[in-house]
């Protein structure tokens, strides 16, 4: 097939971005071209890329870019079913995104800077699905970060947006050093840097440590895709534009170390060290997270906790040696997740504030907002996992994969053998995923009762109009409770025009219809690994059961909290004027969750306070130790400038009273 | 001959018992007098407080010089010094004197601060090269024969040897006159006015303000050391050049 | 005759001339000290001409040069010093320090005159 397109498929939104960032300024009417029309023809390039390479094949193709002594690094392409079937999702989400933010940003002076690192993001998320050399790979992964830095920090008038832009960007550094030294040791065992090439050595059991190798690419992968140690990054980066949090901080970025993972999943099945801890990395990530999700107050971070705990369930398909189940949760959340935010983006637009306790109060927002009340609506019960959305499919494969797992016969698709993947592993995945299904469905229907179906007419709420400036509404939400506001100006009458509405349906549809592709095996898995992705029925019906006893038990507890709200009359703080069925289920641990377990101030403390510490020293020593050194050499430089100075009076004769003295001593030294 | 040859002669032909310090002859006595006047006016020359005085006494000391000359049989050279030194230069000096109206009479401040360091340099150098050039020559003997530098020998010299260097010295004399005339012309052109870039913080732009600085000092010091000095007339410097011309003449 | 006379005299007329330049203030006085050194000079060269008994006689050749070149550099050295107090109305060579250090040459020269234009502008 020709290469020039999957070539095309990354190399267009990098022209974009220079383009945009090259007229930008100059002809704003350009921008908004220039940042769609690439990413666009990428996506549908993409699509192109994907039908012409069809189902079972693959696509390898390189040129050697550097001899470098050792390994040789390759500009390499590896296209596969997983390569094809993401970068469809990226580019789809992608462009929607783009859509969107041209609405979103309308009035933001830094949108052509904004879309051109979008674009510059599409292009290196694109490089690393179809790389097929690790270093390359790595290239496109580093600059996903630095865009992700960029652009978190893309409102840095605000001091939450630069510490969050900041902490994302340490925090996945921390995860990226062993990552490479990962690479690195990979590539030293088997002799190459190219994918295909690593697995093949996997694959004959050419590696000499594949624990030690799997353990540092994991903690690369918990880094990027935000799993337990390294997951306080996420939280916080919703201080980052919305359409920003939708691509980057949800379906993508996010999912290129589940991506990686997958791709090098021969690996990992060595070492049932290393998925033991993958399994239990999964858990804590997805269980904590639901918890923490229960309790948010801020729309954005809800779904950024939920984000973690979905992608906790994708790394619980790895673990459990199923990577056709995780990237088939990845590509179908990574479409209703994206859909959410950017439902999320239009509700946060109208009503004004991230807070959902706020929007409780605002009446008759769900018919402000009807595109984005139904498309949230069906993403929520996506995320849910409630039939018949692709949510549930895709779920219901990671637990089956994990069911599997646990009984000894992993659905590892000839990748390794199943007794490869520890049993111990399988059932921490599984009974941390069924009880995750609960959390999820409580916080699904708490997220859209209380933001949507508040009764506000009845509640002594004052009637609390669009918050107009910005200093009310970031005052209105819960005190204490984290938050991370979105400097916004859009005027709430016209907060939604199409551009912003119709991308919301666009993915709807996969949300809505995804998961029927997984029921056939020559549907998706024949494009993937060709292992079942059909639920099967006891996982089924507890998924399903389980999801829906949150979701009731959810809906019991917002009943009663609204009922004793009701009879309870006027009461004198915010917090209690909102009937958040949270605080009921979650009892003692709200106010823990509320503040995600309390990990950053634990990491406050051993990390953050003995290296300001070791900074206050340094700069002691350098200021009052090595700088006296300096100045007293320029002090002692100064000294002897002036005694030389003396010497220069401009006397003649007094230079010549020197000289003729010196004639004469040297004449003495000379004869005697 | 060729100097060596000479020198060979010269120092083969000496007779130590015969020439002594202890047994000199009158020549050498006769150079010794002289020498010692020469010194003593030349030191009264660069330190007397009267400057035109000490133009006087330049001439004393040059003058001893060209009789030195003549005691060494350079009878030309020493003509020459007399015409040139004691007729030319010292006038001349004299009227750059007057011209940048040097004080008649005393003026305390004729040595600058430097005076000890001079001295001591001076000392110095006079010590060494005493020392030296009495260690290098102490047995040394000049043969003095009559005629080795009359004017016939000297200007043959100087026509068949040394025709080019003289050639070249006439044209240094030419452009040292040109250059003279042209520094000196006055052209108000020619002197640059104050430099704005030059100028230093504090220091008073151009020369008026030490213009009017240096006239009172000199002139109470002109009137006060009047009485003191000899030959100074009255009147002031513009009567100075006539002194020397006078002495010149006698 | 002894060859040191003449040599000691030319040392010590030598020295005196530098003692002359040294130390005098006034530039035409410098001059005239140089007008010593350049004799002590040539008072060498006729002893030593003389003593060798030179078929060239370079020594008073070379000392009939040297006679014309000082009348010369006195000529020119009077020229500049005229300018030198035309431009600057004086002649002494210790005020001549424009090229030395700024506050080397105030607190030397000019203390007085800079004093007074300070105290000019504390008073403005």
């Amino acid at each position: 097939m020709n290469l020039a397109l999957p070539v095309l498929v990354p190399a267009l939104p990098v022209l974009g971005a220079a383009a945009t960032l090259a007229v930008g300024r100059k002809a704003p009417g350009l921008a908004r071209p220039l940042a769609i029309v690439p990413v666009a023809v990428s996506a549908v390039l993409a699509l192109v890329v994907a039908l012409q390479l069809g189902t079972g094949r693959t696509l390898d193709a390189a040129t050697r870019l550097t001899p470098t002594g050792g390994p040789d690094i390759a500009l390499a392409l590896h296209l596969d079913g997983f390569a094809s079937l993401i970068s469809v999702l990226v580019g789809l989400v992608a462009t929607c995104v783009q859509v969107y933010s041209t609405a979103y940003l309308k009035k933001d002076p830094r949108y052509p800077s904004y879309a051109a690192l979008v674009s510059l993001f599409t292009a290196a998320m694109f490089l690393v699905v179809y790389s097929g050399d690790l270093i390359v790979l790595l290239v496109g992964w580093e600059v996903m970060g630095l865009c992700s830095y960029f652009l978190i920090g893309h409102h840095w008038e605000t001091a939450d947006a630069r510490s969050a832009s900041l902490k994302a960007f340490l925090v996945t550094k921390l995860g990226d050093v062993p990552f490479l030294f990962g690479i690195f040791l990979l590539a030293a065992d088997a002799g190459s840097f190219r994918i295909p090439d690593v697995l093949a050595a996997a694959g004959e059991g050419r590696l000499g440590h594949p624990t030690l190798i799997a353990l540092l690419l994991l903690a690369g992968v918990a880094g990027k895709s935000a799993q337990f140690p390294l997951h306080t990054w996420l939280p916080d980066a919703m201080a980052g534009p919305t359409p920003v949090s939708a691509l980057i901080h949800a379906a993508t970025m996010v999912a290129a170390g589940i991506y990686l993972v997958a791709r090098l999943l021969p690996v990992f099945l060595l070492s049932g060290a290393a998925l033991v801890v993958l399994a239990v990395m999964a858990a804590v990530t997805m269980i904590g997270s639901a918890l923490c999700a229960l309790a948010q107050d801020d729309l954005k971070r809800v779904l950024a906790y939920s984000t973690v705990g979905q992608l906790g369930y994708m790394a619980g398909a790895l673990a459990s040696g199923d990577r056709e189940a995780s990237v088939f949760h990845l590509v179908s959340h990574g479409a209703f997740k994206a859909l959410l935010f950017l439902a999320a983006g239009v509700v946060i637009h109208a009503a004004h504030t991230n807070s959902i306790s706020v929007m409780s109060r605002i009446p008759g927002l769900r018919k402000r907002v009807p595109d984005a009340y139904w498309t949230m609506g069906i993403a929520l019960v996506a995320l849910a996992g409630l039939p018949p959305f692709s949510g549930f499919f895709s779920k219901e494969a990671v637990l089956t994969a994990a069911e599997h797992a646990a009984n000894g016969e992993a659905l590892t698709n000839g990748l390794g053998p199943a007794s490869a993947v520890p049993q111990a592993a399988g059932w921490i995945v599984l009974i941390s995923a069924a009880l995750t299904a609960l959390l999820t469905g409580a916080y699904a229907t708490r997220l859209f009762l209380v933001a949507f179906h508040s009764p506000t007419g009845a509640a002594a709420a004052p009637r609390v109009l669009p918050a107009a400036d910005p200093a009310t509404a970031a005052a209105d939400h819960e005190a204490g409770a984290p938050y991370s506001p979105e400097p916004d100006e859009a005027d709430p009458a016209t907060a939604e025009p199409p551009a912003m509405r119709w991308p919301l349906w666009v993915l709807a549809v996969p949300t809505m219809g995804f998961g029927i592709a997984g029921l056939r095996s020559d549907w998706l898995p024949a494009l993937l690994d060709g292992g079942p992705l059909r639920p099967s029925g006891v996982t089924a019906v507890t998924g399903t059961g389980l999801a829906l006893v949150g979701v009731l038990a959810a809906y019991g507890a917002w009943r009663s909290a609204t009922a004793r709200l009701g009879t309870g009359g006027p009461a004198p703080a915010a917090e209690v004027v909102v009937a958040d069925p949270g605080r009921t289920l979650l009892g003692p641990l709200f106010g823990p969750a509320r503040h995600g377990f309390g990990v950053d101030r634990l990491y406050d403390a051993l990390f953050v306070r003995p290296v300001a510490a070791a900074a206050r020293l340094v700069r002691f020593l350098d200021r009052e130790v090595v700088e006296t050194y300096v100045r007293g050499s320029g002090a002692g430089a100064d000294l002897l400038g002036r005694a030389v100075r003396l010497a220069q009076t401009g006397n003649a004769q007094t230079y010549l009273s020197a000289l003729l003295a010196a004639v004469v001593l040297l004449a003495v030294l000379v004869a005697v | 001959m060729s100097p060596a040859a000479t020198l060979l002669a010269a120092t083969g032909s000496l007779e130590p018992a015969a020439r002594s310090f202890l047994s000199p002859t009158g020549q050498e006595i006769v150079f010794l007098l002289v020498g010692i006047a020469v010194l003593g006016s030349a030191v009264v020359a660069v330190t007397t407080k009267q400057l035109v005085h000490a133009a006087l006494w330049l001439i004393v000391a040059l003058g001893g010089l060209a009789v030195e000359f003549l005691l060494l049989t350079a009878e030309f050279i020493a003509w020459v010094q007399v015409l040139i030194y004691l007729g030319s230069v010292v006038v001349l000096v004299l009227f750059g004197l007057m011209l940048t109206k040097a004080p008649i009479g005393r003026s305390p401040d004729a040595d600058s601060k430097n005076r000890w360091v001079a001295l001591a340099v001076a000392l110095a150098s006079a010590g060494t090269l005493v020392t030296l050039v009495v260690d290098a020559f102490r047995t040394s003997w000049i043969d003095l024969g009559a005629g080795g530098g009359s004017a016939a020998v000297t200007g043959a010299s100087l026509f068949r040897n040394w025709v080019l260097p003289f050639e070249a010295l006439s044209v240094l004399l030419l452009a040292a006159l040109v250059g003279a005339i042209v520094l000196s012309r006055g052209d108000k052109r020619r002197v640059p006015a104050p430099r704005a870039g030059k100028l230093r913080a504090g220091r008073p732009v151009g020369s008026n303000g030490t213009v009017a600085a240096t006239a009172p000092r000199t002139a109470p010091e002109a009137a006060g050391s009047a009485a003191g000095s000899s030959d100074a007339p009255s009147a002031g410097s513009s009567d100075a050049p006539s002194a020397p011309a006078a002495s010149e003449e006698s | 005759m002894h060859l040191a006379y003449p040599a000691v005299l030319a040392a010590l007329l030598f020295s005196v001339g530098v003692y002359g330049v040294l130390a005098r203030r006034n530039a035409v006085l410098v001059l005239m000290s140089v007008e010593l050194m350049l004799n002590a000079v040539n008072l060498n060269l006729v002893a030593f001409d003389v003593w060798l008994r030179d078929s060239l006689h370079a020594g008073q050749a070379l000392t009939l040069f040297t006679i014309t070149v000082a009348a010369a550099e006195i000529g020119l050295g009077l020229a500049i010093v005229l300018l030198l107090f035309r431009a600057r109305g004086t002649a002494d060579i210790d005020r001549a320090t424009a090229l030395g250090d700024p506050a080397e040459a105030l607190a030397t020269e000019e203390a007085p005159a800079g004093a007074e234009a300070l105290k000019g502008q504390a008073t403005a």
